[in-house]
C-alpha cells in the first residue's frame, strides 16, 4: 500500500483524536489532523452555533435586564431602551431570549448526549456481539421506531408535570424523556458500522492477544466509529432542541422555565400573531432556526472532513497544480523543438 | 519449545471430522466438509487450496475464532472444540496466528508498542520484564525496538507489519503457529523474508507451523507436509515430496502445473 493511500484510510477513520508520534520524520512533516479537511462549511457552521452559544451564556452577563424583570406592559413595540420590545407578561424579548436559548442549549446538550449514549450502547452491542442479542436489540429499536415519537412524548411530559420528584420536573426531566425516545436512529446506524468493523481482522487479532470483549468494544470497535459517533450526536443535538421546543410550544413543557418553544406558546397563547407584535413570536423562531441550521451544517460538513470521498479540492491548490502541469508540458515542449532543430 | 519439556505423543493438534456449514438463503453452504488433519510437533503443515477452498475456514475453527458445525479439535489430546472464557485464554497462549492483510490486522490507533503490550496479559513473562519480551520477540523477526515500538502501523511497510505480527504471535510463546496467507499480499522480495523467518522459528523455537496459502510453490519452500484442499474436502495428502513428485489428485497435477516455471517459459520463448 502506498503512503498516500494508507494517509486517505487513516483520515478517513481516525479523525482529529488520533494521537501523533512527534519524533518521526512523516509525522514531523505533517500532522495526521492537518491532512483534515476542515472546509469553509465547517467554519460558517461552527461560526453560527458560537454567536449563539455566546448569546445565550455570555449575553445575559452584559444585559441589563433579566428575565425575570417587569419593566413594561404587555407587547410594548420596540423602542431605544428595549430594541425588541416587550413580551405578553412585560418581560424585556432578548433577556428571555437569551434565557430561553440556554436552556434549550442545555436541553438539547443532556438530551442529545443521552440519545447517542444508548444509542451507540445498543448499536455497538448488537453490531459486534450479532446473534440472538442483535436479534432481541434491533427488535427493541424497530419497536421504539414503529411507535410516533411525538405521542410517547407528550404522554410521558404530562405524567412527569404531576410526579413529586423534583429533579424529573425540571428541563432533566425533559431531556431524558426526550433521550430515551430519540435513539434508535443512531443505534441502527451504528449497529451497521459495528457489524462491518466486527468482521476486520484486527479484531481477531485482539482476541487472540487475550483481550476481552468490553476492551475490543472500547479500544478495537469504538474509535473505528468514532467519526459515526460524533456525527449522530451532533445530530442528535439539533433534534432534541427541535424536540424540547415542539414539546413547549404544545403546552407540555416545564412549566416556569424558559425556552425557545415555551415563548412560542406564550406568544400562541396571547394572540402575538393576530396582533401583530412580531418581536414576540420572530425572534425565538429565528434563533430556533439558526440553531437547527447550525447543528445540521455542522453535521453534513462533519461528513466532508471525515470522509474523504466527499472532499472537494481547494481551489487553489488545483489551480496551482494545473500551472505545475501547464509548465511541465511548456518546458517539455520546449526540449522537444529543441531536439527538433538540431536534427 | 525447551528440551525439557516432555515430549508429545502423537498430534499436538488435531481436528477430526471438522465440518462447517454456513447457512445462505434458502440452504447450506458447505465450507470445510469432513477435514481431519493432524500436527505433529516441530514440522511444518501446509494446506493449499484456492480462494474459497475451505482452507482459512479451516484456520479460523483450528484457532477457535469460529465455532465448528460439527467434529472435533483436540489440543495435547484434549478436547478444545467448545472451550471459552478462561480456558480459551489459555489455549491462545499456545497456539496464536499471523493473518493475511498487513494493514487489517492492526487497529490503526494503536502503535506497535501499545499493540505488543497488550499481549502481555496473555504471555508468559515470568522470566524477563516486559520490555525483555519485547525485545527477544522483535529481535526474533529482525526488528529493532527502537524503530518500531512508537511508530503507527500507517508507518510500516507490508513486509514491516506482517514482521510484528509474528512477534506479536511469538510473546506468548505459542507451541503453534497458524500463518493464514501471511504473505499473499507481500510482494516477492519480502514473501522471501517473512517465509525466512517461519523457518528460522520453526528451526530455533521448534515451533509447530500450519501455514495456509494457495501458492504450491511457497508450499514446497517451507512445508514438512502438504494438505490439498478443493471445495472444503481434503483431496490429497502426504509429505512434500510425495505431493509434488507424485501427485495423486487432477487438481494437485493442475496446482503443479500453473507454478510458473521461470526456465521453462524462458526456453519455450527461443
Amino acid at each position: 500500500m502506498t503512503n498516500i493511500q494508507s494517509n486517505a484510510v487513516v483520515a478517513e477513520t481516525e479523525g482529529p483524536v488520533a494521537p501523533v508520534e512527534p519524533e518521526t520524520p512523516k509525522a514531523k512533516a505533517r500532522p495526521a489532523w492537518r491532512s483534515l479537511n476542515f472546509g469553509p462549511r465547517l467554519w460558517v457552521s461552527v461560526g453560527i452555533i458560537l454567536v449563539i452559544t455566546l448569546l445565550a451564556f455570555v449575553g445575559p452577563l452584559f444585559y441589563p435586564y433579566g428575565p425575570d424583570q417587569k419593566v413594561g406592559s404587555i407587547y410594548d413595540s420596540p423602542s431605544a431602551e428595549h430594541i425588541l420590545g416587550t413580551e405578553n407578561f412585560g418581560y424585556d424579548v432578548i433577556a428571555v431570549l437569551m434565557a430561553s436559548t440556554r436552556n434549550s442549549l442545555i436541553n438539547g446538550l443532556l438530551a442529545g448526549t443521552l440519545a447517542t449514549f444508548i444509542g451507540v450502547l445498543i448499536g455497538i452491542l448488537a453490531g459486534y456481539v450479532g446473534g440472538w442479542l442483535e436479534e432481541a436489540l434491533m427488535g427493541i429499536t424497530n419497536i421504539v421506531l414503529a411507535i410516533p415519537a411525538i405521542v410517547i412524548l407528550i404522554l410521558i411530559s404530562i405524567s412527569l408535570q404531576s410526579t413529586n420528584i423534583p429533579f424529573l420536573k425540571g428541563i432533566a426531566g425533559l431531556a431524558l424523556v426526550i433521550g430515551i425516545t430519540s435513539w434508535p436512529w443512531t443505534a441502527r446506524a451504528v449497529r451497521a458500522q459495528a457489524s462491518s468493523v466486527a468482521t476486520r481482522e484486527h479484531i481477531d487479532v485482539a482476541k487472540l492477544s487475550g483481550a476481552r470483549t468490553p476492551g475490543i468494544l472500547v479500544f478495537d470497535v469504538l474509535p473505528y466509529l468514532a467519526s459515526y459517533v460524533v456525527m449522530a450526536w451532533v445530530l442528535q443535538l439539533a433534534s432534541a432542541i427541535l424536540a424540547e421546543s415542539t414539546l413547549s410550544m404544545l403546552g407540555l413543557g416545564v412549566s416556569g422555565t424558559n425556552s425557545l418553544g415555551m415563548q412560542l406558546h406564550w406568544a400562541l397563547a396571547f394572540q402575538a400573531v393576530a396582533t401583530g407584535a412580531w418581536w414576540a413570536f420572530l425572534p425565538p423562531t429565528i434563533v430556533l432556526t439558526l440553531i437547527s441550521f447550525g447543528f445540521l451544517y455542522l453535521q453534513s460538513s462533519l461528513d466532508e472532513v471525515f470522509n474523504p470521498r466527499l472532499r472537494r479540492g481547494k481551489k487553489k491548490n488545483l489551480a496551482a497544480a494545473a500551472k505545475r502541469r501547464e509548465e511541465a508540458a511548456r518546458k517539455l515542449a520546449e526540449q522537444g523543438d529543441a531536439v527538433g532543430v538540431a536534427a | 519449545m525447551s528440551a525439557n519439556e516432555t515430549p508429545v505423543l502423537g498430534p499436538v493438534l488435531s481436528a477430526q471430522h471438522v465440518t462447517k456449514q454456513f447457512r445462505v438463503a434458502g440452504g447450506h453452504i458447505t465450507a470445510v466438509d469432513d477435514v481431519s488433519v493432524d500436527f505433529h510437533a516441530g514440522k511444518v503443515l501446509a494446506v493449499v487450496g484456492e480462494s474459497g477452498s475451505g482452507k482459512s475456514t479451516l484456520a479460523r475453527m483450528l484457532l477457535r475464532l469460529m465455532p465448528v458445525t460439527s467434529g472435533t479439535i483436540t489440543y495435547l489430546g484434549k478436547d478444545v472444540t467448545n472451550i471459552s472464557g478462561r480456558q480459551l485464554r489459555a489455549y491462545w497462549r499456545d497456539v496464536q496466528a499471523v493473518f493475511q492483510d498487513p494493514f487489517a490486522s492492526f487497529n490503526q490507533f494503536f502503535t506497535v508498542g501499545n499493540m505488543l503490550s497488550r499481549s502481555l496479559k496473555l504471555a508468559d513473562s515470568s522470566a524477563e520484564s516486559n520490555d525483555e519480551l519485547i525485545e527477544r520477540c522483535l529481535g526474533y523477526v529482525g526488528l529493532k525496538p527502537a524503530d518500531a515500538l512508537r511508530k503507527y502501523p500507517h508507518q510500516l511497510s507490508g513486509g514491516q507489519r506482517q514482521r510484528v505480527m509474528v512477534a506479536r504471535a511469538l510473546m506468548m510463546n505459542p507451541k503453534v503457529l497458524l500463518a493464514d496467507e501471511a504473505t499473499s499480499m507481500l510482494d516477492a522480495s519480502l514473501r522471501v523474508s517473512v517465509l525466512n523467518v517461519l523457518t528460522d522459528l520453526r528451526r530455533e523455537l521448534g515451533l509447530t507451523v500450519l501455514f495456509i496459502t494457495h501458492d504450491i510453490g511457497q508450499a514446497c519452500y517451507l512445508a514438512d507436509e502438504v494438505v490439498v484442499m478443493e471445495h472444503g474436502l481434503v483431496v490429497e495428502r502426504g509429505t512434500t515430496d510425495q505431493v509434488i513428485f507424485s501427485p495423486q489428485n487432477d487438481y494437485t497435477k493442475r496446482l503443479l502445473a500453473d507454478v510458473p516455471d521461470l526456465k521453462g517459459s524462458l526456453k519455450s520463448r527461443r
